[in-house]
């Protein structure tokens, strides 16, 4: 059995494909940058001293941690015009649900960060008069950052697999796409293997970034994992 | 307008959705045991750096490890079979799929299980003589084990979540049982509603086993 | 007295750098020989060269008379070791050895830790290695706390039942590194008199060690390591009382803890 292995229509395809690899992007982009967004006002809720607000913040990032990605993704694809009254569409279901997704986990990474700062840290800032949101601001955070840096980079990939998600609702990223190219030309397995050689070829060496950056955070004192 | 919210109808369809969850659970059972054999055999070879096996399976790690689930569910489901040449069935390629992806991640976390012993134990029996057999089983892999147990069990969940893709492909599990479910009766809103909180205490009581057995488990040494 | 142990210019580079150079060594049986030295004078490589823990670059080991390992020789003409790990482990479960951090094994009794080798080397049967445990977790006086695990014992009784399991195995020798130097003051000296003990019943002993009151009380032979040469060897009296190389008197000089408590005790 030797199956006669043919990519050639896929060049021909080239700017399908290339298409929702964009969209694929877009989705990324947005999710991420507003995930790092919400992630920080739930991070730093969960390690103020308010216990209402820490409680908040856990029920935030433990609901959305226990729910998979899928279902999250459909319920607000079908609760987004009730809830805020918008026309719902899969790109913008995609949007809030990879968004609060991303944002529930680097929650979890900001607390850890924030965590990791010792405590005469905050006490030196405070002995010079700094108020908490200064503290924060100026004395914790920026220390807390590095040690976070490879943790995020593990959250990009994360949601870079996630984004796949949106297939299931029809949303053209680059999954899709080759579904619907695959079943146009009867050839998936060509299809298929070059999304996955994509996808590895694009999360590999960030995936290996991360490592070496992990590793000089940890040379240089403290380690962060999500 | 205000929305209308309607739960005890899709009540009614709960044995169904159950039964979905219970495809999941199955599913999810099946790639963990196809993962498990593979992820220990992977991860000793790469922390041991076997000659010749070694890179071999740094690049299966490598792979899948960055692999996106869904996209291995269509590899397995729609290429799979033109490749080899028999059809197989949505249970066998998403269990295939999802066991695959899960064996890197557990070849990982055997990897640091490994070499989170620290060098004395490697020693110590080594100077009792032992071969690189004997040292793994009784010494290293009981130790590594017990430091295994909890991430374990994050990565059950892990699995537990990605088997809701397979849907995707027909595959009866809870998702796809609710879609059914939710055009059935034209209430998609409670019906994914009921079961992200049947998927959120399941997931979530797991999350707590973990966090017992990390505390528990938690090595006191010297 | 038979020979145990016999090195014959060992050396050991990693690298550009020497760490042990023609080192002509030999313990007889019976015989304790302490190994002093400043830190990182190669003291405890040498130890380890002499299990294969690590390897040694140059030279020859014989144990109980046998090379250890096989000769070639290569295309320049000079002459090179070959190690094989399966003769490795049988040479080391013919030395013991006990670490300066013990290395017990955490997820084992003080009991089971004494008999995994003799059961899964030895092929000892469980109630026979029970037995020997006991004998020896007696010898080192820790029978009481057979069945605690390392995480409920002192420092002093864990490297106390790390003894008892190097000599499970009933080695030709034990070697120690720095057996006592991980320990709280107040735990030294249990481990001392039981390693005195031990010397005294006539086990052939390698010891690397800080302590040399003990050195001087319980020795043989001392060897003042320095630079990686053997740099003066003598009797007791000989290196740490009357040593004639300056790097040996300046050593002692710098050593604060030379206490000579105890009256000599003379050598089995």
């Amino acid at each position: 059995m030797s199956y006669a292995w043919d990519f050639n229509f896929l060049w021909a395809l080239g700017p399908l494909l290339l298409g929702g690899l964009i969209n694929t992007g877009k989705l990324w982009a947005i999710a991420f940058s507003s995930g790092l967004a919400i992630g920080l006002a739930f991070g730093i809720m969960r390690t103020v001293p308010s216990r209402i607000l820490r409680g908040i913040g856990m029920v935030y990032v433990e609901a959305i941690r226990n729910t998979p990605g899928l279902i999250l993704l459909i319920w607000f694809y079908y609760a987004l015009p009730i809830l805020v009254g918008v026309q719902s569409s899969a790109w913008l279901a995609a949007c809030v649900a990879l968004s609060l997704y991303t944002g529930a986990y680097s929650a979890e990474i900001y607390r850890a960060g924030i965590a990791s700062v010792e405590a005469g840290q905050w006490e030196a800032a405070r002995a010079i008069g700094l108020s908490y949101a200064h503290q924060m601001r100026y004395i914790v955070l920026p220390q807390a950052v590095m040690r976070m840096i490879p943790a995020f980079g593990n959250r990009a990939i994360e949601l870079a697999k996630a984004t796949t998600l949106a297939s299931t609702l029809a949303f053209g990223e680059l999954l899709f796409t080759a579904k619907v190219i695959a079943e146009d030309q009867f050839r998936p397995l060509e299809t298929f293997t070059a999304v996955s050689v994509i996808f590895t070829a694009v999360l590999l060496p960030l995936s290996y970034a991360c490592i070496w950056l992990e590793r000089r955070v940890a040379r240089s004192g403290g380690i962060v994992r999500d | 307008m205000p929305y209308d919210w309607n739960f005890t109808i899709v009540l009614r369809y709960l044995p169904q959705l159950l039964e979905g969850g219970l495809h999941t659970i199955i599913l999810s059972a099946a790639a963990i045991a196809l993962a498990a054999p593979i992820g220990v055999v992977m991860g000793v070879i790469r922390q041991q750096r076997v000659p010749i096996l070694a890179p071999i399976a740094v690049a299966y790690i490598d792979f899948f490890r960055t692999s996106v689930a869904l996209v291995l569910i269509c590899w397995c489901y729609f290429a799979l079979p033109v490749l080899i040449g028999v059809t197989l069935s949505t249970f066998t390629a998403v269990t295939i799929a999802i066991g695959l992806q899960a064996s890197a991640y557990l070849a990982e976390l055997v990897r640091a299980g490994l070499q989170s012993i620290s060098v004395g134990q490697w020693e110590a029996a080594r100077a009792l003589g032992m071969g690189t057999r004997l040292r793994l089983q009784y010494i290293i892999l009981p130790q590594a084990a017990r430091r295994m147990i909890p991430v374990f069990f994050l990565l059950v969940i892990e699995v537990f979540k990605t088997s809701t893709l397979a849907g995707f492909v027909t595959y009866p599990e809870i998702v796809y049982e609710a879609y059914r479910v939710a055009t059935d009766i034209y209430r998609p809103i409670e019906t994914f509603t009921i079961v992200g909180a049947i998927c959120f205490v399941f997931l979530f009581s797991l999350g707590r086993i973990a966090l017992y057995l990390e505390r528990r488990y938690a090595v006191v040494e010297r | 007295m038979t020979e145990v142990l016999r090195l014959e210019n060992l050396a050991k580079s990693y690298g550009q750098a020497q760490v042990l150079k023609d080192i002509n060594l030999t313990v007889r049986k019976g015989e304790t020989v302490c190994v002093i030295g400043a830190s990182g004078s190669g003291k405890s490589t040498l130890l380890r060269c002499v299990n294969f823990l690590g390897y040694p670059t140059g030279g020859r080991i014989f144990l109980e008379g046998k090379l250890v390992g096989r000769e070639v020789i290569d295309r320049s003409g000079r002459t090179e070791m070959r190690y094989r790990e399966a003769e490795l482990c049988a040479v080391r479960a013919h030395v013991g050895m006990v670490f300066q951090q013990f290395n017990l094994f955490p997820h084992m009794t003080a009991e089971e830790n004494v008999m995994i080798g003799p059961v899964k080397i030895r092929g000892l049967s469980k109630a026979e290695a029970k037995a020997r445990a006991a004998e020896h977790l007696q010898r080192v006086g820790i029978l009481e706390k057979a069945g605690a695990y390392p995480g409920q014992l002192s420092g002093g009784q864990q490297q106390r039942v790390a003894i008892a399991r190097a000599l499970a195995m009933e080695p030709s020798i034990m070697l120690f590194d720095e057996a006592t130097s991980a320990l709280d003051p107040e735990l030294v000296g249990e481990v001392l008199l039981a390693m005195r003990k031990l010397a005294q019943e006539g086990t052939t002993m390698l010891v690397v060690t800080h302590e040399l009151g003990f050195a001087y009380n319980v020795a043989h032979r001392v060897i003042f390591l320095h630079e990686g040469t053997i740099h003066e060897e003598g009797t007791p009296e000989e290196v740490l009382v009357n040593p004639k190389k300056p790097r040996t008197q300046d050593f002692l000089r710098g050593v604060t803890t030379f206490r000579m408590p105890e009256p000599r005790i003379a050598p089995a």
